[in-house]
């Protein structure tokens, strides 16, 4: 064990190295590249032992990735923004041919405009495609994470593909000193696996048929339902990894909400700002709390609500839009899952930050104070607001 | 050793019967030749296409040897991550033997859709053997032209009218686009040519990096020809200089049929239905032979036999 300065994306590259991947397939796309920069690099000095295909697009990188996992390689790929859209077609793929593919996603904005830095449009935009779909909110826990990652995507009963969002620039390019694990502690916890379902002369299968009607319905099923049971591979992955490193993070980091008159919920790094805004509202007697998500898919609906349960108002803070939809992605979810428990609790959608847009203390102070208002009000008077936007 | 007949072919069957082609389908012939030729140590990638959907209904599959199929544009890059899983893993100690690997596309998959992870994969020099069945269109969705499709030819999406002779455009030139790539080996192929096409197969899996041969595979329904007639109808290709049989080693053009007296292209034409409204035209007739007599005069073909 050894702590070493690491961005968002080397801690990804260095997990990536302790993992003794296979194959590394990527494509070069801001702000993701300084990841595939060190890793081309761990290959080239040889302290990786794996194959880096350098792809001419991210739908290849995907493809190449998925077609070596489904050789029975242990793969890893990341992406941003235009080239998660670009694999759009091939996300769904990987996930219905239930190949245990790893990747990177360094959340950013979608063009148009064109624009390089943070929101989470790029990952929502997939979130159907049958991943189970991480969030982190540090370098150290995109590392802690990425280990984990592997772990639940190869475990027999769960066989998807991971994919892990960590925020452009202010994960991917902030450095921090991140604790890691030894190489055997790695390889220990996610151990390499034959796979005997695999592309191979020696037991030859076919791969990728035809699914007609009378098929494609209990495929679909058998995906979507190993998504939905994953919940417990997830879990059970994070409890084992806190014993061996003594960091777990769970499935949400719920913060103050024991008591709270409202709670913010939100996704990525905005949540340790969150937390610290609830600790300052706090000591001037604001009755505030914060739900950070771990996990977006599955999505652990019941969870969410248990903690929810007692508050008197929902803040949901959201770096993406569902354009003409009633609100955010999120929201919707959060919306949809209050509603299947029967509990009644009002919920605002707050959409800020789009395109890298910074949320400062007091923009996150305004969130809180509308969802103060909110539940002093007992009532809704905007479903969705936006918070920074100049209009 | 290269084969001198197709007595010589192994015996071996792992495209099998039962598969959903149509009669008469080049595809249906080309993938059991490669097959035979390859052998059970191999991995075939498949792009979606004819091919691909009659060949994998499930529960029933025509492969005994293993089969990916991913999606439309990607065999290529497909090819090359199962050549690094191989290439990891058999340096790490977890595999034993290097299969060959096989990218199959019909002429919309590699030409066109395709073409960009096929430029990736050849630039790269991965070590897979890219054959591309050429039906000249679209077949799987009904006919449509793609940029494959010869001059003159009606698909529904070229045809004919009073604006139109049919397809506007002469064949994208796919060997000169691969060859552009620097690889090492490359050649056409035809099912009416079996041996010729079995050597080239069998050079194109023993070079290292990349390969690619461009195979013309006729459709019955698509060229509106008979369902018995369609290796006739691909010698004719052949005789008429219109599909040139030959080889690029290591960038040197080698003409592997030479063809003595050429068949005027009216041969051709006047035997499939897609050409109907162009072949009771001299001036477009003449535009198809410019075509063959260019070819012929590159690859060493005879001249016309009147």
């Amino acid at each position: 064990m050894k702590t070493i300065l690491l961005s968002g994306n080397t801690s990804l590259s260095y997990a990536v190295k302790q993992l003794d991947v296979d194959v590394i397939s990527a494509y070069p796309i801001t702000p993701q590249t300084t990841m595939v920069e060190k890793l081309s690099e761990y290959v080239a000095n040889g302290e990786l032992n794996a194959e880096f295909i350098p792809v001419e697009s991210e739908h290849s990188a995907l493809t190449a990735a998925l077609a070596a996992s489904a050789a029975g390689a242990r793969v890893f790929t990341s992406t941003s923004s235009q080239g998660l859209l670009l694999m759009h077609e091939i996300l769904f793929i990987t996930a219905a041919m239930r190949m245990p593919v790893v990747m990177g996603i360094a959340d950013r904005a979608v063009s148009a405009p064109i624009n390089i830095w943070n929101d989470h449009s790029d990952i929502m935009a997939q979130r159907d495609a049958g991943w189970i779909c991480f969030f982190a909110e540090s370098a150290q826990e995109a590392y802690d994470k990425t280990i984990q990652s592997y772990r639940v995507a190869e475990d027999e009963n769960v066989h998807l593909p991971v994919n892990l969002n960590f925020d452009g620039f202010i994960l991917t390019h902030t450095y921090e000193p991140v604790t890691t694990l030894d190489d055997e502690e790695v390889l220990k916890y996610a151990p390499k696996k034959i796979r005997s379902l695999v592309l191979d002369p020696k037991s030859p299968y076919t791969f990728g048929a035809l699914g007609s009607p009378e098929y494609y319905f209990e495929a679909k099923y058998q995906a979507v339902k190993a998504l939905e049971d994953s919940f417990d591979a997830i879990v059970k992955a994070d409890k084992e990894y806190k014993k061996i490193s003594g960091r777990g993070y769970g499935i949400f980091n719920a913060y103050m909400t024991d008591d709270a008159d409202t709670i913010l919920v939100s996704l990525g790094s905005i949540g340790g700002s969150v937390r610290e805004i609830v600790r300052r509202m706090r000591r001037d007697g604001a009755k505030v709390g914060s739900l950070s998500l771990k996990l977006f898919r599955p999505f652990p609906a019941k969870q969410i609500v248990d903690t929810l349960l007692k508050t008197k108002s929902v803040v949901v803070l959201e770096k993406a839009t569902s354009p003409g939809a009633i609100s955010g992605p999120l929201h919707m979810e959060i919306q949809a899952s209050l509603k299947t428990f029967d509990v009644t609790i009002p919920a605002i959608n707050i959409i800020a930050g789009l395109g890298g847009r910074e949320i400062g203390p007091e923009d996150i102070r305004i969130m809180f104070n509308k969802g103060l208002k909110v539940a002093s009000q007992k009532r809704v008077d905007t479903i969705m607001d936006y918070v920074g936007v100049n209009i | 050793m290269p084969y001198k007949t197709v007595k010589d072919l192994p015996l071996k069957e792992n495209f099998g019967p039962g598969h959903r082609l149509c009669q008469g389908c080049g595809a249906g012939i080309i993938a059991r030749l490669v097959t035979k030729v390859a052998g059970d140590n191999t991995i075939i990638t498949n792009a979606t296409g004819c091919l691909e959907v009659s060949s994998t209904f499930y529960p029933d599959t025509a492969w005994g040897i293993p089969w990916i199929h991913i999606a439309f544009e990607n065999a290529a890059a497909a090819a090359s991550g199962i050549r690094a899983a191989y290439n990891a893993m058999i340096r790490k100690g977890l595999k034993d033997s290097s299969p060959n690997v096989i990218a199959l596309g019909g002429d919309g998959g590699t030409a066109d859709i395709g073409l960009q992870a096929l430029s990736g994969a050849l630039e790269r020099g991965d070590h897979f053997t890219y054959i591309c069945y050429d039906n000249e269109a679209y077949m799987n969705t009904g006919i449509q032209r793609s940029s494959a499709t010869p001059y003159g030819a009606w698909t529904t999406t070229s045809p004919p009218g009073k604006l139109s002779p049919g397809q506007k455009t002469e064949k994208k030139n796919l060997v000169a686009i691969a060859v552009a790539h620097g690889i090492k080996y490359a050649a056409t192929a035809n099912v009416a040519y079996i041996v010729d096409a079995a050597n080239k197969i069998e050079k194109a899996l023993n070079t290292s990096g990349a390969s690619f041969i461009h195979f013309l595979s006729p459709c019955t329904p698509g060229w509106r020809i008979d369902t018995a007639s369609s290796v006739k109808v691909s010698r004719l290709a052949v005789q008429t200089a219109l599909w040139p049989l030959y080889e690029v080693v290591n960038g040197e053009y080698i003409t592997t049929v030479k063809v003595a007296k050429r068949l005027p292209v009216t041969e051709y034409l006047k035997v499939q239905g897609r050409f109907r409204h162009i072949v009771n035209k001299p001036e477009e007739v003449a535009k198809i032979q410019a075509i063959a007599d260019s070819n012929a005069a590159k690859f060493g073909y005879g001249p016309l036999s009147q």
